[in-house]
C-alpha cells in the first residue's frame, strides 16, 4: 500500500542527493517510531495475549493451566454474579445514553445562541465533566444519603418523603444514572461546536418556506447534526460499559450486586482473586460486545446519519 | 463566533420599529422563557458544587440537622487542616503532580512527534497505519489491561510510579489524531519554504510545526492533565504502599476511615481541597478544552 496523497516533488527534493531522499521515505517511520512501538507493546501485544488468557486457568502462583473455553462456559452457565454485573451495566447504558444525549443536546441548543453571559453557563455546564473522579463520586455519595444528603433535603421540601438511594437495590441504579447525567458537558461542547457548523442559509431557506422553529429542528438541525449525535452515540455506549470509579467509590457494587458493574467484577476476578484466565475472557466478551453494538449502530447509522457532501465527514 | 439565531435579529430590530408587533413580543418573551431555563439549569447543576464546599465548612452537629441550613453558621476554615494532615495528602499532593506532570510531557512529545510523522512524512504504509491508529482508539482500555499489568509485574514496577508513567511516552491515540488534524491545517507552504531553506524535518517539527500549534498542544496539555490527575483505576492497580498512592487513591482511602466516625465535614473538605487544582487549571484553560473538541473536529 504506497500513499502519496502529494506526490509533486519538490525543488529542494529534485536537486536532494539520492541518499537524503532515501532519508526522506525512513524518516517517518522514525517520528511515529515511538507510538509504532507502544502500540505493539502496549495495545496490539497486550490485547492478543488476554485472547489467550482467555483460555487458561493461572491464579499468578502456579504455572498456567489450558482449560479451553470453560471460562466462557462458567460465566454464562454457572455464574450468576457475572449474569447480574452484565444486567447491571446494560441496564445502566439503556438509560443513561439516551439521557445523557438528549440533555446535552437541549442544553447545547439553548446555549446557542447570544445572550448576555451565556459563556458563563456553558463553562458552568462543561465544569462536572472535568472534576469526575473520586471526589465527585464522595459528594454524590453524599448527595444520596438518606438522612442528611441534598437530595433528599430537597425533595422533602414538597412533601416527598425520598428513598436510602444507595442502600436500596431498587434506587441504587437510578442514582448512578442521575450522577452519571451531571458529566453532560463534554457532549454539549461537541454539539455546540457541531451547531456552528450548520449552514445558516440552510436556516434561512426553512423560513421562507414558512418553517416553525421546530421543523426547523427537525429538518435542518437534527440531520445535520447527525453525524456528530452518531459519533458521540458510539462513545457514550463504550465509556458507558466502562463505569468503574463512581461504583467502586459509592457503593462497591452493592446493596446485593445492585451496583455490581461489568468492568468492577473484572477487576475484583483479576486484581483481587487474581483469576487471570477468567477475568481476561471476560474483557474478551466485553470487547466482542462493544465491538458488535458499533458493527449494528454503524449498519442502522446508513437510515438517520445524514452527510452533507464535504461539509461534515 | 456564534449563530446568530433568527429570533435575536427580530427582538433586535424592535427598537426601530414603530408599534410592538405581535411577533416581535413574542420572539422576545421566548428568548426571556430560554433565558429562565438556562439559568434555572446553571442553577440546578451548581448546587451540588456549592452545598460541597458549604459543607466542608460546617460542623459535623450543622450537617446532622434537619432541615440542614443552607450556609455554614461559623466558617471553620479550620476543617480544610484537620482533614489534610490527618492522613499524609501532602504527600500524595506530590506523588500525583510528579505523575502529572511527567504524564504531559510525555505525551506531549510522544503524540507531537507521531502526529508530524502522519501529518508531513511521506513512507509506504502511512494510510494503513493511521487507519490501525484510528481504530485502535474503539479498543476498550480493559481488554489489556490484565496482560499490561502482568508485563509490568514481571518488570518489577509495581508500587513505583513507572507504569503510571512509561506509558505516555509511547503516545496516545486519540491525542496523535488530534495533533495531526491541527497539524494538516498549517499553511504547506511553510513547509516548502523551510526545506528551500535548508531546514530538516527535525527543524521544521520543532522550529516551525510545534510553535505554530500551541492551541492545540495547550489542548492535549489541558486533557491531559485531567485524566491524569482523575484517574483512578491505574494507581488502584498499580500503587501499594501508602507513601506512594495518589490523591484520588488516598482521598478512597480517607472515605474507609470515615466510615467509622462519619466526619462527613471533614470528607468533603479533602474531596474539595483535591478539586481545587483542576478547577485552577480548568478556568485557566477553558478555552482549550472547548478548542481541543474542535480540533478533533467534525472536519478532517
Amino acid at each position: 500500500m504506497t500513499s502519496q496523497p502529494q506526490t509533486a516533488v519538490r525543488p529542494a527534493e529534485k536537486a536532494s542527493l539520492f541518499g537524503w531522499w532515501r532519508w526522506r521515505r525512513i524518516e517517518g517511520y522514525l517520528f511515529i517510531a515511538p507510538w509504532l512501538i507502544g502500540f505493539v507493546a502496549f495495545v496490539l501485544g497486550p490485547f492478543l495475549a488476554s485472547f489467550f488468557l482467555s483460555f487458561a486457568d493461572w491464579n499468578l502462583v502456579r504455572p498456567p493451566t489450558w482449560v479451553g473455553l470453560e471460562h466462557y462456559r462458567t460465566m454464562f452457565t454457572n455464574d450468576p454474579k457475572y449474569i447480574k454485573s452484565f444486567v447491571n451495566t446494560v441496564y445502566f447504558t439503556v438509560f443513561h445514553v439516551p439521557l445523557i444525549l438528549v440533555v446535552a443536546l437541549f442544553i447545547a441548543l439553548l446555549l446557542n445562541r447570544q445572550l448576555p453571559g451565556i459563556g458563563v453557563f456553558r463553562t458552568l455546564f462543561y465544569l462536572p465533566s472535568v472534576t469526575a473522579g473520586v471526589a465527585t463520586a464522595i459528594l454524590w455519595r453524599f448527595i444520596f444519603n438518606y438522612h442528611y444528603g441534598l437530595l433528599n433535603q430537597a425533595i422533602g421540601l414538597v412533601g416527598i418523603d425520598g428513598p436510602n438511594w444507595l442502600g436500596s437495590t431498587k434506587w441504587a441504579m437510578p442514582a448512578f444514572i442521575i450522577m452519571s447525567t451531571w458529566g453532560f458537558g463534554s457532549l454539549m461542547v461537541l454539539y455546540l461546536a457541531g451547531l456552528q457548523g450548520v449552514p445558516r442559509e440552510l436556516y434561512e431557506a426553512a423560513e421562507i418556506d414558512g418553517a416553525t422553529a421546530w421543523d426547523k429542528l427537525l429538518n435542518v438541525t437534527i440531520p445535520m447534526m447527525s453525524p456528530v449525535i452518531f459519533f458521540t452515540m458510539i462513545m457514550t455506549i463504550i465509556g458507558s460499559f466502562q463505569i468503574f470509579t463512581a461504583a467502586f467509590v459509592m457503593t462497591e457494587g452493592g446493596p446485593a450486586d445492585a451496583t455490581l458493574f461489568y468492568i468492577l467484577y473484572l477487576y475484583r476476578s483479576a486484581f483481587q482473586w487474581l483469576r487471570i484466565g477468567y477475568a481476561s475472557a471476560m474483557a474478551w466478551i466485553l470487547f466482542l460486545v462493544i465491538l458488535a453494538l458499533t458493527l449494528i449502530q454503524l449498519k442502522l447509522s446508513r437510515r438517520w446519519v445524514f452527510y452533507a457532501g464535504e461539509e461534515l465527514t | 463566533m456564534e449563530v446568530e439565531q433568527g429570533a435575536v435579529r427580530s427582538s433586535g430590530s424592535l427598537l426601530s420599529s414603530p408599534g410592538w408587533r405581535w411577533p416581535q413580543v413574542r420572539a422576545l418573551l421566548f428568548n426571556a422563557f430560554l433565558y429562565l431555563l438556562i439559568v434555572a439549569g446553571g442553577i440546578v447543576f451548581l448546587i451540588p458544587f456549592v452545598w460541597m464546599v458549604s459543607t466542608s465548612l460546617k460542623t459535623l452537629p450543622e450537617i446532622q440537622r434537619i432541615p440542614q441550613p443552607l450556609l455554614p453558621e461559623v466558617i471553620r476554615w479550620d476543617n480544610y487542616y484537620v482533614a489534610w494532615t490527618s492522613l499524609p495528602f501532602t504527600r500524595w499532593f506530590f506523588n500525583t503532580a510528579f505523575i502529572t506532570v511527567v504524564n504531559i510531557f510525555g505525551t506531549l512529545l510522544s503524540c507531537s512527534l507521531a502526529a508530524y510523522g502522519f501529518a508531513y512524512t511521506r513512507f509506504r504504509g502511512r494510510n494503513f497505519l493511521f487507519v490501525i491508529l484510528l481504530s485502535s482508539m474503539m479498543l476498550p482500555y480493559h481488554v489489556r489491561l490484565i496482560p499490561t499489568f502482568l508485563i509490568f509485574n514481571h518488570l518489577g514496577w509495581i508500587n513505583t510510579f513507572l507504569p503510571l508513567t512509561v506509558p505516555a511516552f509511547f503516545g496516545t491515540a486519540f491525542y496523535i489524531f488530534l495533533l495531526r488534524q491541527f497539524f494538516l491545517t498549517l499553511p504547506k507552504e511553510l513547509d516548502d519554504a523551510a526545506r528551500i531553506d535548508g531546514c530538516n524535518s527535525l527543524n521544521i517539527y520543532w522550529r516551525i510545526v510545534m510553535p505554530l500549534s500551541k492551541p492545540a498542544l495547550a489542548a492535549v496539555t489541558a486533557f491531559t492533565f485531567i485524566d491524569s490527575w482523575n484517574d483512578f483505576l491505574g494507581p488502584l492497580i498499580y500503587l501499594r504502599q501508602d507513601s506512594r498512592l495518589t490523591l484520588s487513591l488516598g482521598l478512597r482511602m480517607f472515605l474507609d476511615f470515615q466510615e467509622g466516625t462519619g466526619d462527613l465535614h471533614l470528607m468533603m473538605a479533602a474531596s474539595v481541597a483535591t478539586l481545587i487544582p483542576i478547577l485552577i487549571v480548568f478556568f485557566f484553560a477553558q478555552k482549550h478544552f472547548v478548542e481541543g473538541v474542535t480540533f478533533t473536529g467534525l472536519k478532517g
